[in-house]
């Protein structure tokens, strides 16, 4: 009965994996790492060395932050950036940021797009047709048209507190010296449009919508765009840094093209069921019976294996597949273990359900001890390895667990349900292994 | 085969790749025709990149290793290698890693790798704890640990006689490589000693008097069939890896093959012997 629900259960997650992989707006795709799916892998080294150490990790943080806004603008489809401390063990302090676009596969493109500086512009409102949907909402980028001036005629930034105009909240306002190039500009500008809107965008998104109330001749503008004290400041650093918190300079990159990554991945699936198929057919010639039983728990050992990747997500790299495949391996030998242990006790001329009661027993403490020392290394392996040996280290881990709970649950249940046969010719040709009869 | 292998390594050293040394990887694939190596070889050798390596990836391919490339050499290299035109050359993967982060990665691994031997002795002794007698249990985590090495520095010998004659490169793979084979022997010389260990329990329940050594053998009798097996059906999925699997995996597969093989070898005719040898050693000194 018991074993009925295990093998109802196991078709119902094999089930899962696959509906779920077929469907292409599902929410439970594999996800695959950089080098099956193709794209671009950054990694830049941030200077600090020209900030306090107290300041060292709220500026890395600033900078992930805008990277992370550059890099979305541009619509990279689920883009990782990250920040990361040189480990101990290299014996040199530093800061690193990381930056993943899948689907990028064009590094000086993706170079491009992390290298650019923060884009200010200013812009003229106008009323047209179209600037207005439907259902009454403006549409932004169809109302500006630019004007010609931007964060490059900027000579200097400043933060001040006060307020503009008939306020009186004491908010941030970031104040822009215009270079002689710049003010010449904007005098024009506001000469020609007083009462008009002035739209300030930063890197395309609109931060300040002022009316001009007179024409600015001496070069100043001041922005006041709601900001809270911090993005103000941030801005202001931006704009007089040219581009971010902290300098950045690249020093490794890894690009992989798609057809690359798609050509490994597919021909990693055929020979990994290939593998699978050699192996369930040795199991079931040499262990009959029970190497069935085997072949239907790892069955559902997989399937279990593949939508806990699909519910984490853990994201699939070759070396994760690799510790994946391994654990497949660590699956198949806690089974013949088992089954060896049987086959003694068949041999004493015990019953089937004694021989397989003691056979899992006694394999228990050899599956313990060889499964434990596995976790052992996989949870090291995460703790101290670097991204790539982390992503082995879980699938390894994770493999070997469910693995682990496989043989001893899914294979025993089975075996049981297969019924208590006397020890006689035919029960032995079914139940052992090898050339035993 | 070990003498071969610390030999092989001591010799030929080991061709490590860009992901240890910092350097650039660049692999492209090509179109239609593909021009011959040596040409490839003659024309990059104009390109004064200094020292690089070039290397046969697959029937379409070829990966080249350098120094760290500009954006311009890398322009420069493409173009040598479509021969101007000539030949269809796809950038297939470019990996530039500096130096910093290669000797990262690299003392990481080795701290990781370390760690886990370390972990494992200390695991094996204290499940052992109780199986003090005749051999103390902290020596079969030594002894673990000895044909863990073994079957370590036997791919390592593989790969350094490979890296001399076909270029291969220790890189990220084959630190995995390692890591599994290292969870794998672990597992398998367990496995023996865990029946020594049930072996010995019974002789002493039973009040049965019983030479250690014979006992070790019998254990080993009743396991190197679950060893043979178990290895074997390892071998036949990465045979497929090898065979049918991807390009990148290949050389993976390879050293594993090559470590669970050690490995099958080293539980049966390394470790025992080993546990014996310890025993009438001790034996002999009292």
């Amino acid at each position: 009965m018991a074993a009925i629900l295990i093998l109802l259960a196991g078709i119902g997650v094999g089930y899962f994996v696959y509906v779920s992989q077929e469907y292409p707006d599902s929410r439970f795709h594999f996800s695959l790492g950089l080098d099956l799916a193709g794209g671009s892998h950054l990694v830049y080294l941030a200077d600090t060395s020209g900030l306090s150490q107290g300041d060292v990790e709220s500026s890395m943080q600033a900078l992930r932050d805008t990277i992370e806004r550059r890099v979305n603008l541009f619509g990279v489809g689920e883009p990782i950036v990250q920040t990361e401390k040189s480990s101990f063990f290299s014996g040199i302090d530093e800061e690193r940021l990381i930056v993943e676009l899948p689907g990028v596969t064009d590094t000086n493109e993706a170079i491009r797009l992390i290298g650019q500086t923060p884009v200010l512009e200013f812009k003229l409102f106008v009323t047209k047709q179209g600037n207005v949907d439907e259902e009454g909402t403006l549409n932004i980028d169809a109302s500006y048209e630019p004007t010609g001036l931007t964060g490059r005629f900027v000579e200097r930034a400043t933060l001040q507190f006060g307020s503009q105009g008939s306020g009186l909240s004491n908010e941030p306002l970031v104040v822009l010296n215009f270079n002689k190039e710049g003010t010449d500009l904007f005098a024009k500008i506001t000469r020609e449009h007083v009462g008009d809107v002035v739209g300030i965008f930063l890197d395309g998104a609109l931060i300040s919508a002022p009316v001009v109330q007179e024409p600015i001749t001496d070069g100043t503008a001041v922005i006041s765009g709601n900001f809270k004290p911090d993005e103000a400041r941030e801005l202001v650093r931006n704009l007089n840094y040219g581009a971010l918190p902290v300098p950045i300079k690249l020093i490794g990159t890894e690009t992989i093209g798609a057809a690359l990554g798609g050509e490994a991945l597919q021909k990693g699936i055929f020979g990994g069921i290939l593998g699978l198929l050699l192996v369930a057919l040795f199991m079931i010639v040499w262990y009959r019976l029970p190497g069935v039983v085997a072949v239907v728990s790892l069955g559902i050992y997989l399937a279990v294996m593949l939508a806990i990747f699909k519910l984490i997500p853990v994201t699939l790299t070759a070396a994760g597949i690799a510790g994946f495949i391994l654990s497949i391996g660590m699956a198949v030998d806690a089974n013949v273990l088992i089954f060896e242990r049987m086959k003694e006790e068949l041999k004493d001329g015990k019953k089937t359900k004694e021989a397989a009661s003691i056979g899992f027993s006694r394999a228990w403490l050899s599956i313990r001890d060889g499964n434990f020392t596995s976790i052992l290394s996989a949870i090291i392996l995460f703790w101290f390895g670097s991204s790539l040996i982390e992503g082995f280290a879980l699938t390894f881990g994770l493999g070997v667990l469910v693995s682990m709970l496989s043989a001893i649950i899914i294979s025993r249940t089975f075996m049981f349900a297969l019924g208590n046969y006397q020890n006689r010719r035919l029960t032995r040709a079914l139940f052992g292994s090898g050339t035993y009869f | 085969m070990l003498l071969i292998s610390i030999g092989s390594i001591a010799i030929f050293g080991l061709n490590v790749g860009v992901d240890f040394t910092g350097g650039s990887l660049l692999e492209v694939s090509y179109e239609g025709n593909v021009p011959d190596k040596a040409a490839i070889d003659s024309r990059l050798s104009g390109l004064s990149l200094g020292n690089l390596s070039l290397r046969q990836a697959g029937e379409k391919g070829f990966i080249l290793r350098t120094k760290t490339l500009t954006e311009e050499e890398r322009v420069n290299i493409l173009s040598t290698l479509s021969f101007g035109g000539q030949y269809q050359a796809t950038q297939e993967r470019l990996t530039t890693i500096g130096p910093t982060i290669g000797q990262e990665l690299r003392n990481k691994a080795l701290v990781a790798i370390s760690v886990v031997i370390v972990m494992i002795v200390l695991y094996v002794a204290f499940v052992f704890r109780k199986v003090s007698e005749p051999v103390s249990s902290w020596k079969y985590g030594v002894i673990t640990i000895v044909s863990l090495l073994h079957d370590v520095v036997v791919p390592v010998g593989v790969v350094a006689i490979l890296g001399q004659f076909l270029g291969m490169q220790v890189d990220a793979l084959f630190i995995m490589a390692l890591l599994a084979i290292l969870g794998y022997s672990v597992n398998d010389t367990i496995v023996v000693f865990d029946r020594v260990r049930e072996n010995l329990r019974l002789n002493r329940d039973l009040n049965r008097k019983e030479d250690f050594e014979l006992t070790v053998g019998k254990s080993l009798e009743q396991t190197y069939g679950r060893s043979i097996n178990t290895s074997f059906t390892t071998a036949l999925a990465l045979l497929a890896l090898f065979f049918l699997g991807p390009q990148a995996t290949q050389d993976f597969a390879l050293i594993m093959l090559v470590g669970v093989i050690a490995g099958a070898y080293s539980s049966i005719f390394l470790a025992s012997p080993l546990l014996v040898t310890i025993n009438t050693w001790r034996g002999n000194r009292k």
